[in-house]
C-alpha cells in the first residue's frame, strides 16, 4: 500500500492522469524533430566530429600531440577518464540506490540519468583507447590465451581490474537502462503504426504488461539494483586503486576509495542537473521534473560536496601527522607550488560553492541550480587534475621537475568527449522516452493531488 | 490451433481491478491474466501466483561467476604462467577479489535478466497477443478465456460490470 506523508510534496504536478503522463512523454517521440533540437544536435554533431579527427590525428601521430612531458605522463587523458566515470556514476546510483531506498522521488529522473551514464562511461573508455595510443592492441587487456602473447594479464594490476570493472558496470547498466525501457517501449509500440510499430516492437520484446510478467519484472529490478549498488561503489573504489596502489606521495593514501565514491556521485548528481534542467524546459516537462526534484538534488550535491571537502581536510591532515616528508611535501605543492590555481580553484568550486544550498532560496532558484551544477563539473574536473598532475610534476628528483602545459591534442580530445556525449544523448532524448512512464504513473496516484480521496482510502 | 474467445473487461483504476479480481475469483471465474500499464503491487497475490523467485535465477548465476572467476585467475596465475613477483605468493587472494566480484555481478545480472526473458518468451520477435492496446497506456484489462470456464459469456459480462469494469469487449484470439 502507498503511505504517503501529507506533508511531502507532490511528485507530479498539475493533476495528470495516467494517459496524460503518455501524452506528455510520448508526444517528442512520435512528433518531427523540433528546431531547437536540430539545432542543438547538429551542433553537437559539428563538434564530435572536430574532435572525432583530432582523436584521428592522436592515433595517426601518436601522444606526442599531447603535452605530456618525462615527468608528468598522466595528465589530461587519465583526468578526463576518471572526471566521465565519475560522471557515469549517478544514473545507477539514482536508479539503484533510491530504489533500495523506496526514494520515489527517483522515477521522473532516472531514465534520463541512466542514459546519461551509459554515454558518459564510453566517453571515460574513450581516453583509454586513447591512451593506448594503439588502440588495435586493445585486446591485449584482456585474458586472452597465450597464442596472442607470452602472458596472461596480470590480476595483481588495478588497471586489470579497472578493465573488468568498467566493462561490467557498463553492460550491468545498459541492461539496466534497457530492462527500465521495456514497458515503455511496449506503450510506444501500442500507440504507433507501421515502420515504428516494428522497431519498436522488436525493441519492446513482446511485453504484455501481463501481472505475472510485472511480478517478475519488480522482482528482477529489485535484484539488479541489489547487485548495481555494490557495483557502482566498486567502480569508482577500483579507479581510485589506479592511484592508491601506487607509491606516489599523494595518490598512496587509504582514503581515495571512499573519496573518489563521494566526488564520484558529486559530479554525477551535478551533471544530472544541468541535463534535466535544460530537458524539462526543451520538453515542457516542468510537471514532472519539479522544483522539489531540483531542490532533492541540491541537497545531495551538498551533502556529497561537503563529505568531499571532509576528505581534502583529512588528507592534508593524515600527511601532516604521518611525518613522511615526501608526503607531506606533495600537499604543501599542490595548494602553494606552481600548480595552486588549480587547487585553489577546485576548493572553491567543490568544497565552497554547494555551501550556498543550506539556503532554500538558492536550493529552489533555477539558474542558479544549473550556473552551481556546471561550477560542481568544473570543480570535480579540477579535483582530478589536481591529483594527478600535482603529484607527478615534482617527482622525487629535483632536477626532473617540470610544469605541465596542456596542447591542442589535450584539448580536442578532451571536446571529441563533450561532442560524442552530447550526440548521444540527444539521440535519445529523441527516439526514446526520457521519463519512465510506467514508473512515474506508479506513484502518481499515492503522490498527486488529483487522487485525495482514493489515497486516504488506501492508507 | 483452434481460435479462443476471450472475454475483455477494461478498469480505470488499478485498485478497482485489484479488488475486482478477488471478487471475480470468489465468484469462481477463472482469470486467464490482468495486464496494467504498471506493476500493481498484490496483484499477482490477488491473481494466485506464486512468489517470484528470480533470486534463485541471480545466486545461480552469480555462484558460477564466482567459480569462473577464481578458476580464471587461479589457473593463470597459479598454475599456467605463475610470474615471481618480489618471491610473493603467485595466487594472493585478496588482489583477486576484485575480478570475482565484477564477474560474480555481471553473470548473475545476465544471467537473471536472460531467465527473465525466457520465462516470459520474450525476445525480438516474439508476437504478444494483445487484448486492449490501452492496457500499455492508462487501462487495466482483466482476460478471461471463456473455453476454461463453466459460466456462460453473459454471466461473466455481468459479474465484470458489477465488480468495476467501465467496459467488457470480447477479442477472439
Amino acid at each position: 500500500m502507498h503511505v504517503v506523508s501529507p506533508i511531502r510534496e507532490t511528485l507530479v504536478l498539475n493533476g495528470k492522469s495516467y494517459h496524460d503522463v503518455t501524452e506528455d512523454i510520448c508526444k517528442q517521440v512520435e512528433g518531427k524533430p523540433t528546431k531547437e533540437w536540430k539545432i542543438v544536435f547538429g551542433i553537437s554533431v559539428l563538434v564530435l566530429l572536430y574532435g572525432a579527427a583530432w582523436v584521428f590525428w592522436t592515433w595517426w601521430e601518436g601522444l606526442g600531440v599531447w603535452g605530456l612531458n618525462k615527468t608528468v605522463g598522466w595528465a589530461w587523458d587519465i583526468t578526463n577518464f576518471v572526471w566521465w566515470v565519475g560522471i557515469g556514476h549517478a544514473g545507477t546510483l539514482i536508479s539503484a540506490v533510491l530504489l533500495l531506498f523506496r526514494q520515489k522521488w527517483r522515477t521522473s529522473i532516472n531514465r534520463a540519468a541512466e542514459a546519461m551514464t551509459i554515454f558518459a562511461v564510453i566517453c571515460a573508455a574513450s581516453f583509454i583507447v586513447m591512451h593506448m595510443g594503439r588502440p588495435w592492441l586493445a585486446y591485449f587487456a584482456l585474458p586472452l590465451p597465450n597464442t596472442f602473447g607470452s602472458l596472461w594479464v596480470n590480476f595483481n594490476s588495478p588497471l586489470v581490474w579497472d578493465v573488468f570493472a568498467i566493462s561490467t558496470y557498463f553492460s550491468v547498466s545498459c541492461l539496466f537502462w534497457y530492462i527500465g525501457l521495456i514497458p515503455d517501449l511496449a506503450t510506444i509500440r501500442d500507440r504507433a503504426t507501421g515502420t515504428r510499430k516494428k522497431v519498436y516492437g522488436a525493441l519492446a520484446i513482446g511485453w504484455t504488461g501481463g501481472a505475472r510478467a510485472w511480478a517478475r519484472y519488480e522482482d528482477v529490478s529489485l535484484i539488479l539494483a541489489g547487485l548495481s549498488t555494490p557495483l557502482v561503489l566498486s567502480v569508482h573504489t577500483i579507479v581510485s586503486f589506479d592511484f592508491a596502489t601506487s607509491v606516489i606521495p599523494g595518490w598512496h593514501t587509504t582514503i581515495f576509495p571512499p573519496y573518489f565514491v563521494a566526488g564520484a556521485i558529486f559530479s554525477g548528481f551535478a551533471m544530472v542537473q544541468n541535463l534535466m534542467l535544460v530537458t524539462r524546459v526543451v520538453y515542457k516537462l516542468e510537471d514532472y521534473v519539479t522544483l522539489e526534484h531540483i531542490s532533492l538534488m541540491n541537497k545531495i550535491i551538498t551533502l556529497t560536496g561537503s563529505v568531499v571537502g571532509i576528505a581534502y581536510i583529512t588528507e592534508f591532515f593524515i600527511a601532516a601527522y604521518s611525518g613522511v616528508e615526501y608526503e607531506q611535501y606533495a600537499f604543501i605543492n599542490r595548494a602553494s607550488g606552481p600548480l595552486w590555481w588549480s587547487y585553489w580553484a577546485m576548493m572553491t568550486c567543490n568544497v565552497l560553492s554547494p555551501q550556498l544550498f543550506w539556503f532554500k532560496k538558492i536550493r529552489e532558484n533555477i539558474l542558479v541550480s544549473f550556473i552551481m551544477a556546471v561550477i560542481v563539473n568544473i570543480g570535480m574536473w579540477f579535483e582530478r587534475f589536481v591529483i594527478i598532475v600535482t603529484s607527478l610534476h615534482r617527482d622525487y628528483l629535483p632536477s626532473s621537475w617540470t610544469y605541465f602545459t596542456p596542447r591542442m591534442g589535450d584539448i580536442s580530445d578532451y571536446i571529441f568527449s563533450f561532442g560524442f556525449f552530447f550526440t548521444a544523448f540527444f539521440l535519445f532524448a529523441k527516439f526514446l522516452p526520457v521519463i519512465n512512464m510506467a514508473e512515474v504513473k506508479s506513484v502518481l496516484k499515492s503522490s498527486s493531488e488529483k487522487y485525495p480521496e482514493k489515497k486516504k482510502a488506501t492508507v | 490451433m483452434a481460435d479462443s474467445k476471450y472475454l475483455v473487461g477494461v478498469f480505470d483504476d488499478g485498485d478497482e481491478l485489484l479488488h475486482a479480481v478477488e471478487d471475480i475469483r470468489h465468484q469462481g471465474v477463472k482469470i486467464h491474466e490482468a495486464y496494467t500499464p504498471f506493476a500493481v503491487h498484490g496483484l499477482d497475490r490477488a491473481l494466485g501466483y506464486s512468489f517470484p523467485r528470480m533470486g534463485v535465477a541471480a545466486f545461480l548465476f552469480g555462484i558460477t561467476g564466482t567459480c569462473c572467476a577464481l578458476l580464471l585467475t587461479f589457473w593463470t596465475m597459479g598454475v599456467d604462467w605463475p610470474i615471481n613477483i618480489g618471491g610473493k605468493n603467485f595466487f594472493p587472494f585478496p588482489t583477486n577479489i576484485p575480478i570475482v566480484f565484477e564477474l560474480t555481478v555481471l553473470l548473475a545480472a545476465f544471467g537473471m535478466s536472460f531467465t527473465f526473458f525466457f520465462m516470459e518468451d520474450m525476445g525480438p520477435t516474439a508476437k504478444p497477443i494483445i487484448f486492449d492496446v490501452r492496457s500499455t497506456d492508462d487501462k487495466f484489462v482483466l482476460a478471461i478465456d471463456l473455453a476454461k470456464n463453466k459460466l456462460s459469456e453473459g454471466d461473466i459480462s455481468k459479474i465484470l460490470k458489477e465488480s468495476g469494469a467501465s467496459e467488457v469487449n470480447v477479442k477472439e484470439v
